[in-house]
């Protein structure tokens, strides 16, 4: 059934236990976000040491897919550049099908190889109307980069 | 069982076999309703009140006996039913049309906080613009409106008292005939969104005692684009036209122009002229049901679910748990499960459901949670679908690892 599909065992484990949880102290970047349809929300707080990202912390509520993407995204930024997080936005999105996304580099023989975690909320794309939940997280991410 | 008949052939959608329990959003439409319009469109069609050829008459007469059939239905006179775009549009009416007119600085507005966003922004936008201010009867923790808070927040400086008829999100319906003879006691003017509670019950506008009334075709088996804006004949001619243009008018001059009897003055432009077949033909098919028999039969589906729901592990109900005072509106949510995903989850067991804050946001803040899913019945609807629906938890409910 496609729903285990879709709400793979990774997936839960992220709602349930969020990582990166929380605000920080004097963010450098910082953004948040909403969709208005479902009322999702995140806010994402964003500190930098050497030009990668040494601290992030997400708040919101949500979906488990809107808060479990966004709690695999801040792992996966971790100690990335502007750059390397620019990339990995775009191959989230090639792997959503999402306007502006590049060839996530997925290899079905070795899942995970590219983007982690997160390759598990592939199953979403099959939901045309939760592919926004999954996407809120690294939307707001962009904006706070751009912040 | 009850003797409620199986409609069911006679709503084509549903041959999908699909569960459609979203008839709080938009109801689905039974052949009868499409046929007649259908037949109106090829052999009757024209623009009212305009040409002096056959099919203009033709098409004249049948809109305004759409608007008679309104009136019998309500318990009205014809000239008091208003052909609008919805409920929306006649909750805005009433606010810009009456209220602009009517509100000074210090006058108070009394609504509910479980409103639907229709019948509570209009009135901020008519608040801040006239100085009046707005307050909110609360509710009590089963969901049913606070009514000695109200009579405490009921003084002689409301001027206007504007109350859903049965709430879109917690299936609650209130006392309105006591609240509008309080109301009215206190010199207030009451507004009553029957957007919900028209299409499920009958409804007799002397009965219930309000000066203004709102509702929509399409919750009640009928189209999309029309809806009803019914006014006490005192309280029409109180009201200012919201819209100038086409047909609402009496004379016209460069800088001026003079109204139309009402109801016209307030159907400017070119009215929903099928659409009015088509909620003919929709309170037709309700009345050969009879309402009487379509509210026990909501009623009916509405204890099974209620009890049948309250065995599912981690499921909570909101509003009222019994069926007192309450139409087939149920909202739920499941702990730990966030009311989307129950939706998705439901929409694989072929289970339509609505999942959010149904227009109601300060409802929701009220209730503590961001969104329900909500199940709505209607004449369709069977115990099957609930059965479904209860499938459907379960599923949610070991996939998210509750109970
Ligand atoms: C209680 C209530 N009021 C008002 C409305 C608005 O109706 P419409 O969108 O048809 O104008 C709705 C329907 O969404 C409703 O449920």
């Amino acid at each position: 059934m496609a729903l285990e599909e879709l709400y793979r065992e990774v997936i839960l484990d992220h709602y349930r236990n969020p990582r990166n949880r929380g605000r920080l102290d004097e963010p450098e970047a910082t953004a948040e976000g909403m969709n208005p349809l479902c009322g999702d929300e995140i806010h994402i707080d964003l500190r930098f040491e050497d030009g990668k990202v040494s601290a992030i912390a997400v708040e919101g509520q949500g979906c488990s897919i809107s808060q479990a993407s966004a709690s695999m995204m801040s792992e996966a930024i971790k100690g990335k550049t502007r750059e390397e997080i620019s990339d990995l936005i775009a191959r989230f999105r090639g792997m959503m099908s999402l306007e502006g996304g590049t060839d996530p580099g997925i290899d079905p023989d070795r899942p995970g190889a590219s983007l982690g975690d997160m390759e598990a909320l592939q199953g979403v794309r099959q939901y045309p109307v939760r592919i926004k939940c999954a996407a809120l997280g690294w939307t707001v991410l962009q904006d706070a980069l751009q912040s | 069982m009850t003797g409620f008949p199986d409609l069911r052939a006679d709503f084509p959608i549903l041959e999908t076999g699909v569960h459609f329990l979203d008839s709080g959003a938009s109801s689905q439409k039974p052949i009868q309703v499409l046929e007649a319009m259908d037949r109106f469109a090829r052999t009757s069609y024209a623009n009212v009140h305009r040409g002096a050829y056959k099919l203009s008459v033709a098409a004249t007469d049948a809109y305004e006996a759409a608007r008679q059939r309104v009136a019998d239905f309500l318990g009205a006179d014809h000239d008091e039913v208003v052909f609008t775009r919805g409920a929306t549009t006649s909750l805005n009416s009433i606010a810009f049309g009456w209220g602009l007119e009517h509100l000074r600085p210090g006058d108070r507005i009394l609504t509910t906080v479980m409103e639907h966003h229709a019948n509570l922004v209009p009135w901020q936008m008519v608040a801040k613009r006239t100085g009046a201010t707005l307050d909110h009867i609360p509710i009590t923790e089963d969901g049913r409106l606070d009514l000695d808070a109200f009579l405490e927040k009921l003084d002689e400086r409301v001027r206007v008292v504007a109350v859903t008829g049965m709430s879109n999100a917690l299936g609650t319906i209130p006392d309105v005939p006591w609240i509008a003879g309080r109301a009215h006691e206190a010199g207030a003017r009451v507004v009553v969104d029957a957007a919900q509670l028209v299409p499920h019950r009958e409804v007799d506008v002397r009965e219930l005692g309000a000066d203004f009334l709102a509702f929509s075709s399409h919750k009640m088996l009928g189209p999309t684009g029309i809806g009803v804006l019914w006014g006490r004949m005192d309280a029409l001619e109180e009201m200012e036209p919201f819209e100038g243009g086409g047909e609402m008018i009496a004379d016209v001059t460069l800088h001026n122009a003079t109204w139309a009897p009402i109801p016209h003055r307030f159907e400017a432009g070119t009215p929903p002229i099928i659409e009015a077949v088509g909620l003919h033909a929709a309170i037709d098919y309700l009345d050969s049901i009879g309402m009487d028999q379509i509210f026990a039969h909501d009623q009916h589906l509405t204890a099974v679910a209620l009890e049948r729901l309250s065995d599912v592990p981690g499921v909570q109900i909101h509003g009222p748990r019994d069926t007192e005072n309450r139409g087939g509106v149920i909202s739920i949510t499941m702990d730990g499960t966030h009311a989307h995903d129950l939706a998705t989850i439901l929409d694989e067991h072929g289970v339509a459901v609505r999942a959010g804050h149904h227009c109601a946001k300060p409802l929701m803040r009220e209730l503590g949670v961001a969104a329900t899913a909500r199940l709505s019945f209607y004449v369709y609807n069977t115990e099957e679908d609930i059965d479904a629906t209860v499938t459907g938890l379960r599923k949610a409910g070991e996939l998210f690892g509750v109970g």
